[in-house]
């Protein structure tokens, strides 16, 4: 390793680095503008000039390779004449409008020409003006501010890989622009805004609301999808202000997906609740803490002994906490039920016995980049987790090999090697096909796996398939959220772990919400107590049993089941005939009033402190960064307390750190026989295949109530189009013309917009789930008829 | 010897007295005072003049074309020592920084004519007033339309005291 002698300090640097890394390392600070150490370099500001000796001009600092025995200045009057000639070349067309940029105060040009700009400028021509462009509800621009250092452009073209944003026109005439008067519309702009020296891209929710001096920074964790990332919350004067990115190299790196930076927009939304509410013979009533919950307490225990406690079901949002999600599943079960759920989005609980400790990727999401080869099934990953995208982005860029099984033919932003895009949604005789080729590759023989799939004929592309998955190297199977909600759930578990028993490839899946995995952990499911210990005696009811039996009573916390749960209609009809409802929410939903009979105001993620255990099975845990906001409680203080007016045992925890002890405590160390999923039942494919099936994602930014409320994320293309989506040759087949159709499910009939998008396979209908337009049109995967209006 | 002193003391103490030497001085500054030239004003009605730098009430500026002239960048707030501004900012429906709340609590200004000093664009202002009062709790803090208001009424003089300001900074 080369040595370098950076203002005469002796530094190892290691070989082929460039000064700038070498200095940033050592602490010597080198103005730089263009250079971004997750970006590639451009030296195009010229900022970081610096002396090196034996070279006739300043070089680069970004850009210029350590060399053995090389003599670098930073501050000589050479270097500093440099920079300050290059800062009054940029200075000279900016437009120096801090007071009015939301960018002062924490402007990279505006701290470094506080050290190398001059006092008055020399400049007396006209400054250059670019019009402002409207790239989207996300980021704001003011593009004559922007000092050309296209780092927003590099984001754009190597991480999040989408060109959206472009350079056009050279020297004083480059313009920073969308390609064709486009908006920016990736899942990762907001990064764009960070990575912006100046005030060129601001974010748009935050316009003009406060200044950098004023906020206070407290970190935390993203609280939407299973990744948690690292992010850090700024409030002034107890209200959130914003999100930003908190850099965390193992998870996020330096990047956060919008969702995670936009949702906070809705904290303070008019649905937020700000206190307890009794319905009494169908007149809402506003009423004191203690009032409501002795009155939970009195009709649970009345229902309780009226049909037993059997008839108490409880639902948890997966982006609880894990100590909301061990004291409600604690309180349930001194209750006397198990039917405590979690899995939203699920419809197929076979093999739930034998299910792992939690389900998870398996592995540290960092590593997700050394596979050399990844088989994506049922998941529109950008979609559902950005940043586990830009993982396998990272993958793919270095030269690992990208497989999909998809119901849909949704873009990725990465070169897919090979897809099979299945019809009708049927993801399991997509896999079953790959299976299958794997097995008559196979040198063992797997008898009952044979037989099972006996029926099944590979095409070309899964025999490609199955010869990359024979290959040596880091490799695996990744189930997104449309195989984790597709009724068939179990034989797609069943074909994958075939398939990674054939090649060696490990099974990892991404689970909805931030803390499915300490769901699992803490208990929260009809067949486990915390820790995976089996429940003695019967299991309670899964979240589609509770449904189906209509209970007579259900406890929701953070849940709004007819937008969170997979069969919307039939969760909404569930609440309405049951007797008591109470809803332990943030948000009041206005078309849950008719079921609800309790709303508890409870406090979001910015308002609580508690823990989230994400994919990677890592508990981490954050604190509230304001006051609970008007009358509204942290969950975990809120369950608590109806333990104690239920009068159930050990429920007596002083801090939110208590639970966490005594959960830890409880789980201890988990011993648990995971049972190979292997059905038996004869592979399910549909025997019609010219029946149209409903496809039925959730739109990224319909994920959760927070997210569903943020009104900037809302006007974006992912808040999800709100009608059909069919491919020409079905609307050719069935002669659909004009802009909307009649779509019929079972007895519902609705008119809804049609798009025709040639992503769809054949036979298949996508209509997103999880918008309150088409909730009474039933579940993904149900039969659609479509006709003309 | 001392003795004698004391005696001396005590006559010149007799002689005075009798002669009310004390009373003829006092009547003497009396008498210089009642015929020198008078230095007090009749306030209420008149008034001392006062200097173009004096920090009184407080007000917020407009252009001529009646366009406020605050643009929300927040210096003021940031730079008052004693935390007696709180703004609020928002886009308006033009697109434009602006505040939608700007109080100053008097019970904490110190008149220390930071803010002014901080406005980059002469919104805030401390005018030569100091004639004011308040009857109700809630009164000391400044409305943005109050200090508008006063703004308006005083803008003449206002802008008569920047200009002695500025030559005098020239």
């Amino acid at each position: 390793m080369p040595f370098i002698e950076i203002n005469g300090k002796k530094i190892e640097a290691e070989a082929g680095s460039m000064i700038i890394e070498v200095a940033d390392c050592s602490n010597i600070q080198i103005p730089r503008f263009c250079y971004h150490k997750k970006l590639s370099i451009a030296a195009s500001c010229r900022m970081c000039l610096v002396e090196v000796e034996r070279a006739p001009k300043p070089l680069p600092a970004c850009a210029t390779p350590v060399t053995e025995g090389m003599k670098v200045w930073t501050r000589s009057p050479k270097a500093l004449l440099a920079q300050k000639a290059v800062m009054e070349f940029l200075l000279i067309n900016h437009p120096l409008d801090c007071p009015i940029c939301d960018q002062g105060g924490e402007c990279e040009l505006q701290d470094l020409s506080m050290g190398y700009g001059q006092d008055a400028s020399r400049y007396t021509e006209g400054k250059r003006v670019v019009k402002d462009k409207n790239i989207g509800s996300l980021i704001a621009t003011d593009l004559t501010r922007c000092i050309q250092c296209t780092r927003c452009v590099r984001f754009g073209t190597e991480v999040a890989g989408i060109r959206e944003l472009g350079a056009t026109g050279r020297g004083e005439c480059l313009e920073i622009g969308t390609f064709i008067e486009q908006s920016v519309s990736s899942e990762l702009s907001g990064n764009m805004i960070d990575l912006c020296p100046v005030g060129a891209l601001t974010s748009k929710p935050y316009r003009f609301t406060a200044r950098g001096w004023e906020l206070k920074q407290t970190p935390s964790i993203a609280p939407h999808d299973c990744v948690g990332s690292h992010i850090y919350v700024h409030t002034r004067r107890n209200q959130v202000m914003r999100v930003v990115p908190r850099e965390n190299e193992s998870i996020n790196e330096a990047w956060v997906s919008d969702r995670d930076r936009f949702s906070y927009e809705a904290l303070y939304h008019s649905d937020r609740l700000t206190q307890p509410k009794i319905k009494l013979k169908g007149e809402w009533q506003t009423v004191s803490w203690q009032i409501a919950l002795e009155y939970i307490a009195n009709r649970l225990s009345q229902i309780g002994s009226q049909h037993g406690a059997n008839a108490i079901g409880a639902l948890l949002s997966p982006n609880a906490t894990l100590e909301e999600g061990y004291l409600l599943q604690k309180w349930m079960r001194g209750l006397g039920s198990h039917s405590i759920d979690h899995r939203l989005r699920q419809s197929d609980f076979r093999h739930q016995e034998g299910a792992p400790l939690f389900p998870g990727l398996g592995l540290p999401i960092n590593e997700l980049e050394q596979q050399s080869l990844v088989l994506l099934v049922g998941s529109d990953i950008r979609k559902e987790q950005p940043i586990i995208g830009l993982k396998l982005r990272k993958m793919a860029l270095a030269g690992g090999k990208a497989l999909v099984v998809n119901p849909v033919d949704v873009p990725f932003n990465f070169d897919i090697a090979l897809k099979s895009i299945v019809c009708q949604g049927n993801l399991v005789l997509g896999l079953a096909k790959i299976a299958k080729a794997l097995l008559n590759q196979s040198e063992i023989h797997f008898a009952k796996e044979a037989a099972w799939l006996a029926s099944i004929e590979p095409e070309a592309v899964d025999i490609q398939m199955a010869n990359l998955l024979r290959a040596s190297g880091k490799k695996m199977i990744v189930m997104g959220a449309l195989a984790a909600s597709h009724p068939a759930f179990s034989q797609i578990k069943a074909l994958t772990q075939l398939i990674s028993e054939l090649s060696g490839a490990k099974v990892g899946i991404l689970t909805d919400g931030s803390n499915s995995a300490g769901a699992w952990l803490s208990g929260c499911i009809p067949h486990r107590l915390p820790g995976g210990k089996s429940v003695q005696g019967e299991a309670g009811f899964t979240i589609a049993e509770m449904f189906e039996k209509a209970l007579k009573a259900y406890v929701l916390v953070n849940v709004e089941p007819h937008l969170d749960c997979i069969e919307g209609a039939k969760a909404r009809r569930a609440l309405e005939q049951a007797e008591f409802v109470v809803a332990i929410n943030t948000f009041e939903s206005p078309s849950l009033q008719k079921a609800v009979d309790v709303w508890l105001p409870l406090a979001p993620f910015s308002e609580t402190s508690g823990t989230l255990v994400n994919t990677e099975g890592q508990w981490q845990s954050f604190v509230a960064v304001a006051n609970p906001f008007e009358e509204s409680r942290p969950g975990w203080k809120i369950l608590r307390v109806l333990g104690n007016v239920c009068d159930i045992p050990d429920f007596d925890y002083e801090t939110c750190e208590d639970v966490l002890a005594a959960l830890r405590l409880e789980i201890g160390t988990p011993e648990l026989t995971v049972i190979k999923p292997f059905c038996v039942d004869p592979i399910e494919y549909l025997a019609n295949t010219d029946e149209i099936i409903r496809i039925a994602p959730i739109p990224l930014y319909a994920s959760d109530g927070l997210v569903r409320r943020a009104p900037a994320l809302q006007q974006t293309k992912d808040a999800g189009f709100r009608g059909l989506q069919i491919n020409r040759t079905l609307a050719t087949r069935l002669n659909l013309v004009g802009e909307a159709v009649r779509v019929q499910c079972e007895d519902c009939v609705m008119q809804l917009p049609l798009l025709i998008d040639e992503q769809m396979p054949d036979n298949t209908a996508m209509i997103f789930s999880g918008l309150e337009d088409t909730v009474s049109l039933g579940g993904p995967y149900s039969v659609l008829k479509l006709e003309n209006i | 010897m001392g003795n004698k002193m004391t005696l001396l003391k005590r006559l010149r103490h007799y002689v005075k007295s009798f002669l009310l030497w004390e009373l003829l001085l006092g009547l003497k500054l009396t008498g210089r005072h009642l015929f020198s030239s008078k230095v007090t004003i009749q306030y209420p009605e008149e008034s001392i003049p006062r200097s173009a730098r004096f920090r009184g009430l407080h007000a917020l500026r407009r252009y001529p074309n009646g366009e406020e002239r605050c643009i929300a960048c927040k210096l003021c707030e940031a730079v008052c020592p004693a935390l007696a501004i709180t703004i609020e900012a928002m886009p308006r429906e033009d697109g434009s920084r602006r505040t939608t709340l700007y109080e100053i609590d008097l019970f904490k200004c110190v008149y220390c004519g930071f803010c002014e000093e901080a406005c980059p664009v002469d919104a805030i202002v401390e005018t030569g007033l100091s004639e004011y009062h308040f009857e109700k709790r809630g009164q000391n803090i400044l409305t943005k339309d109050k200090l508008l208001a006063i703004g308006d009424k005083y803008e003449s003089q206002i802008a008569v005291d920047r200009k002695e300001q500025w030559r005098s900074e020239d």
